[in-house]
Order: C-alpha cells, then structure tokens, then sequence
C-alpha cells in the first residue's frame, strides 16, 4: 500500500486551494458561513493541522475526506471549539462562522454550541428517556414552557425521522433503541435546539446499511435548512449525498471542490488516489 | 514436579480458605453468645425497650438507646462527608486539571489513613471547645463534634469512589451534553452525576457502613451515656463504643453483661452486613450499563 501514494513535498505545500468560485462569493457576506484563514492545530507538540484556509457555503453539505489521522475530525471540531477540551490543544488562525471570529476572548462558547449542532461518530444517547433526550438541549437553555418543549420535541423526532417508532414509548429509556434509532435519536436531541449548522463527525460509521441509507436520507432534507458538515470515511457515502467534498492529508486540505468535479475529474494525484481507493 | 505444585496449590487454598473461616467463625461466635443472650432477655425487649442499663443494677436491654445514638453520629457524619466528597467529586472530574488532580487525590486519601485515636481527641479537644464558643449550652461529650470529625475521615470514601464511579461514565456523554451548549455544571448534575449515580449510592453506603462501624471517634468525644435521643448536644453512646466500654471493663465472662457485647455486636453487624449488600447489590446490578 505504502508505496503507492504519490505525494510529493511540493503538493503538500500548496494548501491554498485555487476554487475562484468559491473564493470569489465569500466577499459577499451571506455566501459564506463558516470561513478559515491559517488555521493550525497542535496537540502539544505535535502539528494536527497545517494551515487550512477554507469557505463553507450556506445550505450546502460538505463533505471531510482523508485516511485517518489526517486532521479531518480535528478540524471539524474548531467549529464548534470541541477541541477545547483535549489536553495540550493550542491553535493558530482564524475560523469566523457567519463574519465572527469564534476563538476571541469573548465568545460564549455555550451559545456558540447552539447555534452549531453536532453528531458523533458513535450514538451517545443520556442514560435517560427518549423524550428527555431530545429536550435535554431546551432544557439547560432554561426553557420551562411545557408546550413549547413538546412541540419541539415531536417536531425534532419528526425530522430526524423517528416519530413514528418512538411515538407511543417517549418515556422508553433510549438505550433501549437500536443503534440506529439511538443515532437518530441524537440527530433529534441536536436539532430540537434548533441550530443552523449540523456538523457530523462519521455519523454511519457504527450502523448497518439500512440505517445507514435512512439517515443519509436524512441528511439530504435537512440541507434545506441547515449547513452541513459530515466527516466520512465512506467514498459512496461522500459521493451520494454531498455537494462539496475536501480532501484532507496529513494535517493538509490537499483538494476541495464540488464533490462531482472531485469525483470525475480531481485536480491533484493524490486525491485521486485516495478516492479510487489506492491508499488510505 | 507435578507433587509440588500441587502443595503449592494447597497452601494457597489452606490460605484463602482461612478468611472465610474467619468471617463464619465469627458470625458462629456472635450468633451462640446471642442465643444465648436472647435465652434471659426477650427480643421484644430487646427491640423496644427504650433504656440501655445492663451495667447498673435496674437492667434494661433495649437497643434502641444505642441504635439511635449509632445513626445520630452517622447521620451526622454523613451530612458533612456528602456535600463535601460529592463536590470534591464533581471538581475533580470536571473542573481540575490533571496536574491538580494528581496532587489533590492522594492528599484526601491521607484523611482516612490518620489514625481515628487521633480524630477522636481533635474532636474532644478542638472541635467541641470551638462548637462550645458558638454554641455555649454544648456538653462536653456530644455526638455533634463526634459527627463532624467521623464525617471528615470518611470524606474520601466518597470522594474517591464518587470520582471513580464519574470517571467510568463515558467520555462520549460529557462531549455530547457539552456539544450541545451545556455549561460543566449543567454537564455535571444533569448527565454525569444521574448517570454515575449508581456509583455514588454505593460510596455512600460504604461510607454510612463505615460511620456506623467506627469506634474510636465517638468512643473519645460522644460519651459513654446511652440514651434515646435526637439531640446532637447531648452526651450518646454507639453500638460501638458501648463494647468498648464493657470489654475493657470487668464483666465476669459468661454474665448477662458479657453476653450483652454479642448481642450488641451482632446488631452491629447485620446493620453493616445489611448496608454491604445493598451497595453489592446495587454495583451488580448496574455496573454494565454501557457495556
């Protein structure tokens, strides 16, 4: 395998991604929702990231690409400054969600989180009931009004397509669920607090095909409302139900492009590569 | 070769085995001398009669005296180890870095491995004198101060097994209440501690079954006066420190007062036996919740 990929010093050098459409929209304001500039990560002394400068446009699905440890997650979670927590994390750059820099002093990071959902890569349900599951984020926001959380819980289980299921056992603890039901469930416990980003880091990655095709579909109608980010190691899953993909290596975004454009015809060996399946 | 290991095998065996002889040779011990005890004394006695007097001439057998006075300082040991351990608990695991952690944890072990003699006369002779300057009506013997002190050596019990029993809750949860915009004390009270709660009961219940077995503390600074009483100002006596008083004392063997410590004791032990249970029950029946 190893002597197989073909990636030169030069081209990891070339971060920048020549994408003058894409670069070109993110003057005006409303074309670009999340916006990265040098952006570097360490985990102590080791360099995570290598200096991504990216735009990610409203309503679109993005898709992260790239074998792993190669900075994808890591990148994904200075979204919403999950990397906050990992000891020995310190960042360079800028990352600013729809014009403000969110790694200033002052940045609330609770709000910040509301306004960014977030799915992980294995269904972590409470140790509670479904229902207290999806209101658990109206919750800690303080929100007493009983009608107000059950509308918004029937209405989050409704988009996460799994109302019917659930419907008549709110009260069921959730790790009673299937994997997939529980992932589900998750993607309604995010969405109940209404947030307008969705950032999904291997949603599928521990469900069965069946799940896995129903929460893709999922994904597709959400796109409507919200801008998503979904971390994958699935090549169909990145080609099914993306619009944009970038390729990550090696703490380097090496391509990014329309996910077609990545698909047919991408511009850098590597990506290429890694897509058809040669390394990674 | 193979007659060697199977002596080595039995030694092994002959040594584990004697720690269940032991406990059955106690529980023999305890269970004859109280038959016996209970052949001139009635339970019904035994289990409603107010007094406590079988060192004076008018004899009364109820336990009750000494029961009350055993949960008293318990109960008072408890309400200062619990807000205190669980909120250590909750900082370690959720606020303190690790660097703080690692000072922190084997600092608190060293409160329960102070001697309980020396407890016992911090509290007598600290404890009490500085509750008296606020509350001068306080008697020398109380089990006030014995339930403060008891409840400070038995702070690392909750301390440390709460701390376990948060750490084993998965990382993914915390990570899943934080990504949702919760603060850390909304992580920790509504997520981490109802989902190590289990865990936390059973720190608990050890550390009653600790306080309700510990001797010295309340031997020292309680009192030797058994009598049936919620007021914490007043001298007690535990179940504990009345064996004490009566062992070290001159009671002929094979008294009524010597039976009374079996009888005593066994009291003592199906309350503690009783609280291990449930505690084994609880880690049983729990433990492989995220499994």
């Amino acid at each position: 395998m190893a002597k197989e990929i073909e990636i030169t010093m030069e081209n990891i050098k070339s971060t920048k991604i020549d994408s003058p459409e894409i670069v070109d929209e993110s003057t005006q304001q409303n074309a670009s929702r999340i916006e990265t500039k040098g952006v570097k990560v360490w985990y102590d002394d080791f360099m995570a990231i290598k200096g991504i400068d990216m735009v990610i446009k409203p309503n679109t699905i993005t898709a992260f690409i790239g074998p792993s440890g190669c900075g994808k997650s890591t990148f994904l979670r200075l979204f919403n400054r999950m990397n906050d927590y990992v000891e020995g994390f310190k960042m360079e750059g800028k990352i600013k969600i729809d014009g403000d820099n969110i790694y200033k002093k002052k940045v609330n990071v609770e709000q910040l989180r509301k306004e960014i959902g977030m799915v992980f890569q294995k269904p972590n349900p409470f140790p509670k009931s479904i229902f207290d599951n999806v209101a658990y984020g109206l919750q800690i926001q303080g929100i007493k009004d009983k009608k107000l959380i059950n509308e918004r819980v029937e209405k989050a289980l409704k988009q996460a397509d799994l109302w019917e299921e659930v419907k008549d056992n709110l009260k069921k603890s959730a790790l009673a669920l299937s994997g997939g039901q529980q992932q589900r469930l998750c993607i309604a416990r995010t969405l109940a607090v209404q947030p307008s980003i969705l950032l999904m880091d291997e949603p599928t990655s521990a469900l069965d095909p069946i799940s896995t095709a129903k929460i893709e579909e999922l994904i597709h109608h959400l796109k409507e409302e919200y801008t998503i980010i979904i971390v994958t190691h699935n090549m169909q899953q990145a080609s099914r139900i993306s619009d944009y993909t970038a390729f990550f290596y090696l703490g380097e975004l090496i391509e990014y492009d329309k996910t077609r454009k990545i698909f047919t015809n991408p511009e850098k060996k590597q990506t290429e590569n890694y897509i058809t399946g040669r390394f990674g | 070769m193979k007659i060697k290991e199977k002596i080595i095998e039995l030694v092994l065996k002959f040594f584990a085995s004697i720690t269940i002889l032991t406990t059955v040779g106690i529980i023999v011990v305890l269970l004859f001398e109280s038959i016996a005890f209970f052949k001139s004394v009635s339970i019904l006695d035994f289990l409603t009669d107010t007094q406590w007097t079988p060192l004076y001439s008018e004899k009364h057998f109820g336990i009750l005296a000494l029961v009350s006075g055993t949960f008293l300082t318990a109960a008072i040991a408890i309400a200062v180890a619990l807000p205190i351990g669980l909120t250590i608990a909750i900082y370690l695991n959720m606020y303190a870095p690790k660097s703080f952690r690692k000072v922190l944890k084997p600092f608190l072990e060293i409160l329960a491995a102070i001697p309980t003699v020396v407890y016992g006369f911090f509290a007598l002779t600290i404890v009490t004198p500085f509750l008296q300057t606020i509350y001068p009506d306080l008697e020398t013997f109380n089990s006030l101060s014995a339930g403060i002190v008891m409840g400070i050596m038995i702070i690392p019990f909750i301390s440390s097994l709460s701390e376990d029993a948060l750490h084993a809750v998965p990382k993914s949860l915390k990570l899943a209440s934080f990504g949702m915009g919760a603060t850390r004390f909304q992580t920790a009270f509504k997520v981490m501690v109802p989902a190590a709660s289990s865990g936390i009961i059973v720190s608990i219940i050890l550390a009653i079954s600790r306080a309700i077995g510990e001797t010295m503390i309340v031997a020292i600074a309680a009192g030797q006066q058994p009598q049936l009483t919620l007021d914490p100002t007043v001298p007690v006596q535990t179940i504990t420190s009345y064996i004490v008083q009566v062992s070290m004392g001159d009671a002929p063997q094979g008294s009524i007062e010597y039976k009374t410590i079996f009888a005593a004791g066994l009291t003592l032990f199906l309350f503690t036996f009783i609280l291990n249970s449930i505690s084994f029950y609880i880690k049983k029946k729990y433990q492989e919740k995220y499994e």
